[in-house]
């Protein structure tokens, strides 16, 4: 307990917004390494490829963020933010990427997203993280009010599987990574509901931390 | 039958130390062998944009895989199918046959005679390159071992050996070995080779150590690796991609822009090589050898049979 409350204070000197930083420099280390070969012959594929997994490992450092709190005692509360930011910041390149370097063509690309499902399920993923990244601001929680705030905001539950989901169906066979990443967020989410039943059930036992105010 | 079909380039053209560090030079032979008796063979030699058939450089050919034998990523081949052991190498050739048995590698080069194919190389994911292959005709081989009259259809396996070849050991959701199969009249085409090289090295074993198939006008998932069986048959051969999912990888396979992979468009391809900023370019049909191979399939559905 000594170690987690020493992390917790070492914690609080890093500014959050050291996570967008690295995420900009990261993305542009990713196009450079395109440009110059380090990513291999076939370059589009490999970013693409980077940025949509970058983006879900972000994601799943977001949803994870409450279940340490409150089964670790492990306070990352005040990076959660910068953590979803950066996600969207992936996503939205990697889909940029796939619009522009990879397809390039408008009438191909609403075919795509029309008639390829694991492009259905990706788009649909990033059209439900649009009205949370709207939203991320203290301003918009206030005007929102928190309960509300937390509705909406549970919809990364949605999109953090629609991605995983998406990531699965890009193979042409049952490759592992990607069932790793699904299987990180179902149980990051099974956790969550987990909590949800024993609450419904009254034994409110876990109410040593009030986490109540965000959507955990 | 050696020498049925012509390249655009003499062998000449292509002397590995100096081609890969020169690339330029293909291209000049490419556009110099374009009016060398090829008249009537248009496609040929000529890509999409209509610029002389370059070859990807010896680096991106053996680089960027697909051999699931040894791991799903583009990178896995190069890095790990060096733990492949390709001496000695038989190939067993059975069914239908005059002569089966199981050959001897060298035995069957000694039979045969090597030249050089320049070929688009068209996979079903949509990307491409141009690969100068060195191999004879698979017509040569079936003719040498004899094949009967009731025959036809060709199978083919890769080896199966899960100590030196990874991803088999994991299974991967793929039933090993690697199948694969022609009808008899595709596997006699003189553009189907069996490629023993490339820039005129020994083939290296991310790419089908040390003997492989070619079939240009087919997506690349048809062209079999490191093969160790041939088998003539009267019935059509199970094919792994096939068997994986039916309705995304057909027993034909042929190139055709006009018909779309279910999760992606074939309508235009990414050339490898090109880098972050290069556009896609249309597709052509048979993969650009339609003159050479439309008349095997006169006739059929090819939205049906894809």
């Amino acid at each position: 307990m000594r170690a987690v409350a020493a992390f917790n204070r070492a914690v609080r000197l890093v500014p959050p917004h050291i996570i967008y930083a690295a995420g900009f420099l990261h993305i542009a280390w990713l196009f450079w390494q395109g440009q110059t070969g380090g990513l291999g012959p076939e370059p589009i594929n490999a970013l693409e490829r980077a940025l949509g997994e970058t983006g879900l490992k972000f994601i799943i450092a977001g949803l994870a963020v409450t279940p340490l709190l409150r089964l670790a005692r492990v306070n990352l509360m005040r990076f959660r933010r910068a953590l979803g930011l950066t996600a969207f910041l992936y996503i939205s390149v990697h889909l940029l990427v796939w619009l522009v370097l990879d397809i390039g063509l408008w009438s191909e690309i609403w075919a795509d997203i029309v008639k390829r499902p694991y492009i259905t399920v990706g788009m649909a993923g990033f059209i439900l993280l649009v009205p949370l990244a709207v939203t991320s601001t203290d301003g918009a929680m206030r005007r929102m009010g928190v309960a509300a705030w937390r509705r909406l905001h549970r919809l990364v539950y949605l999109a953090a599987v629609l991605g995983a989901v998406h990531f699965v169906m890009i193979g042409k066979t049952w490759a592992l990574e990607p069932l790793v990443y699904l299987g990180a967020i179902l149980t990051l989410l099974a956790l969550r509901a987990g909590r949800l039943v024993s609450r419904g059930r009254g034994n409110a036992g876990d109410s040593r931390i009030r986490t109540d105010s965000f959507p955990g | 039958m050696a020498y049925r079909w012509k390249n655009d380039l003499s062998p000449g053209d292509v002397t590995p130390e100096t081609v890969w560090v020169n690339r330029r030079r293909i291209m000049a032979g490419a556009v110099a062998g374009a009016g060398l008796g090829l008249a009537g063979l248009p496609g040929r030699g000529v890509a999409a944009t209509g610029d002389a058939l370059e070859p990807n450089s010896y680096e991106d050919i053996t680089s960027y895989n697909n051999f699931y034998e040894f791991g799903t990523d583009k990178g896995d081949p190069v890095k790990y199918a060096g733990a492949l052991t390709t001496e000695p190498w038989s190939v067993e050739i059975d069914g239908m046959v005059e002569r089966p048995g199981r050959y001897d590698f060298a035995d069957i080069m000694a039979q045969m005679t090597v030249e050089e194919r320049i070929y688009r190389l068209r996979c079903v994911e949509a990307w491409s390159m141009v690969v100068p292959w060195q191999g004879f005709e698979l017509a040569d081989l079936l003719n040498w071992v004899g094949v009967r009259p009731e025959a036809k259809y060709v199978a083919f396996e890769t080896l199966y050996r899960p100590e030196e070849m990874r991803a088999q050991r994991r299974g991967g959701g793929i039933d090993w070995p690697y199948r694969e199969g022609l009808r008899l009249d595709e596997a006699m085409h003189p553009l189907t080779i069996m490629a023993t090289g490339l820039y005129g090295k020994p083939m290296p074993n991310q790419n089908g150590a040390p003997i492989r198939l070619v079939v240009p006008w087919k997506y690349g998932f048809k062209s079999i690796k490191s093969v160790v069986k041939i088998t003539l048959t009267d019935s059509e051969p199970e094919t792994t991609w096939n068997m994986l999912q039916p309705s995304e990888y057909g027993f034909y396979a042929n190139v055709n822009p006009n018909v779309d992979h279910p999760r992606w468009s074939q309508a235009r391809e990414r050339v490898v090589g090109g880098g972050l900023f290069a556009s896609k370019q249309p597709t052509l049909m048979f993969n650009g050898y339609e003159d050479d191979v439309a008349a095997l399939y006169e006739g059929m559905d090819l939205e049906r049979f894809y």
